[in-house]
């Protein structure tokens, strides 16, 4: 049971819920938006989060947009990763969300939900990283759409009363050769021990990685290493993880220099993924 | 404490119920409406004992607040009778303290509902949202896979 009561409203359109959320804290109260809502159901019961008035964003169509406009893929924050699966819009995103939890479970976490959450894999954000996405974000002052690469750093940076509504993806990103690779420590369920996604633009690799330091992350310091095609691969690959942007975990999934063996290899089969992808 | 009051559609049947926005879907199901079949176990979405159908979705009802199926058809282990998977289970003895039983058979009933041709790929991925205390995995297998392919195990397809 969650040890706290709040008030539930479920706005139908994107002002209506920034407008509700400010009424709010001008009355005194800490509302917090609800996508999927499993953090704040789970945390919520184990006392680790509080809010006394919950904004449900599935009721707002913007939020449950999944659709090509132009040259444009439009998600909406509110969509389930089991409907994007199916959907399967953007292959890549498939591949890496169909990691995330499990299958029941996802039909209850959304992509809002696990891109702003708490839990440091957050791994549903890694192909927008890589595609250099934008993302949509309704304030007070109306709607607004950034580039993901600005917004996103280890977590999404939102002011208070901020909404993820939707992200935006060009077609040409989607297209590109890519690959996705989870490493669990063993099995094949639980939490990953680090997640590689990657696409190849105009001849140039991206990379983003997640369970690997406290926050997913972009590899932009390692990529020139990765890209320097005059080393062997072995060596762009050694070189490149010397450029990790921060410390390395070391808990109980796994110790830091596991995680390092782990990236090392990872690395190296994404280059080969990529490659086999390319010849497809 | 704030308590408001909502119709939940649930097997068919619309109940009103006072609940607080706070509680989820399995505390409402069990607490207000009897409704024992759906089990708690981690009450953190791990371990699918408490699943449930929500629309035509296998649903984890410890992550969801009742408030939020409103509108929404609910079914869960009382809201089946005979169902060709509760069938396979007790054919296959399928469980062993039962506890997990209710949680398998929604998502596997839900699975054929959705993919009556599910390959094993497919098959894996659903199943891997329940867990059995009691390890009774091959069992369950053999009941599953008895009940999609119509019958026929999926190497022989
Ligand atoms: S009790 Fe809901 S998943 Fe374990
Ligand atoms: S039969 Fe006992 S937990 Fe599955």
């Amino acid at each position: 049971m969650i040890p706290f009561d709040f008030d539930y409203y479920k706005p139908s359109s994107v002002e209506e819920a920034v407008r509700l959320f400010e009424s709010l804290r001008q009355q005194g109260k800490q509302p917090m938006y609800f996508s999927g809502g499993t953090e704040i159901i789970t945390f919520g019961r184990l006392d680790y989060l509080y809010t006394n008035a919950v904004i449900d964003i599935k009721g707002i169509s913007k939020c449950q947009m999944m659709t090509f406009k132009g040259e444009n893929l439009y998600l909406g924050a509110a969509v389930s990763l089991s409907e994007i699966e199916e959907a399967n819009l953007f292959p890549l995103l498939t591949k890496t969300s169909s990691e995330v939890a499990d299958h029941t479970a996802r039909t209850k976490v959304t992509l809002g939900g696990n891109i702003c959450g708490k839990i440091f894999y957050r791994e549903a954000v890694l192909p927008f990283l890589v595609s250099e996405s934008e993302v949509v974000i309704a304030s007070r002052e109306g709607e607004e759409t950034r580039p993901i690469l600005d917004v996103f750093q280890k977590s999404l940076q939102l002011e208070e009363g901020e909404c993820l509504v939707q992200l935006v993806t060009n077609k040409k990103m989607i297209e590109a050769a890519n690959i996705s690779i989870k490493r669990r420590r063993q099995w094949d369920t639980g939490y990953p021990v680090i997640t590689v996604v990657g696409i190849k633009v105009d001849g140039q690799l991206r990379v983003a990685i997640s369970g690997l330091c406290s926050f997913p992350f972009r590899a932009k310091e390692m990529e020139p290493f990765l890209n320097d095609t005059k080393r062997p691969l072995e060596e762009r690959v050694s070189l490149a993880i010397r450029h990790v942007p921060a410390e390395v975990l070391h808990d109980s999934e796994a110790s830091s220099d596991y995680r390092m063996f782990v990236l090392k290899n990872t690395l190296l089969d994404v280059f080969e993924g990529l490659e086999m992808e390319e010849v497809r | 404490m704030t308590k408001v009051a909502v119709t939940l559609n649930v097997n068919g049947e619309e109940s009103e119920v006072l609940i607080r926005p706070a509680d989820t879907l399995l505390d409402v199901l069990r607490e207000n409406l009897g409704l024992t079949g759906s089990k708690p176990g981690c009450l953190n979405g791990d371990c699918g004992a408490c699943t449930v159908i929500v629309g035509k979705k296998p649903m984890k009802s410890c992550l969801m607040l009742a408030i939020e199926a409103v509108d929404q058809n609910v079914t869960t282990i009382e809201g089946l009778t005979d169902a060709t998977v509760q069938r396979a289970f007790v054919e296959h003895f399928a469980f062993q303290c039962g506890y997990c039983t209710p949680g398998f058979i929604m998502n596997v009933h839900s699975l054929k509902e959705n993919h009556p041709e599910a390959d094993g790929e497919t098959i894996k991925s659903w199943m891997d949202s329940n867990i059995c205390r009691c390890t009774g995995y091959e069992e369950i297998e053999a009941a599953v896979k008895s009940v999609l392919y119509g019958g026929q195990e999926h190497h022989k397809r």
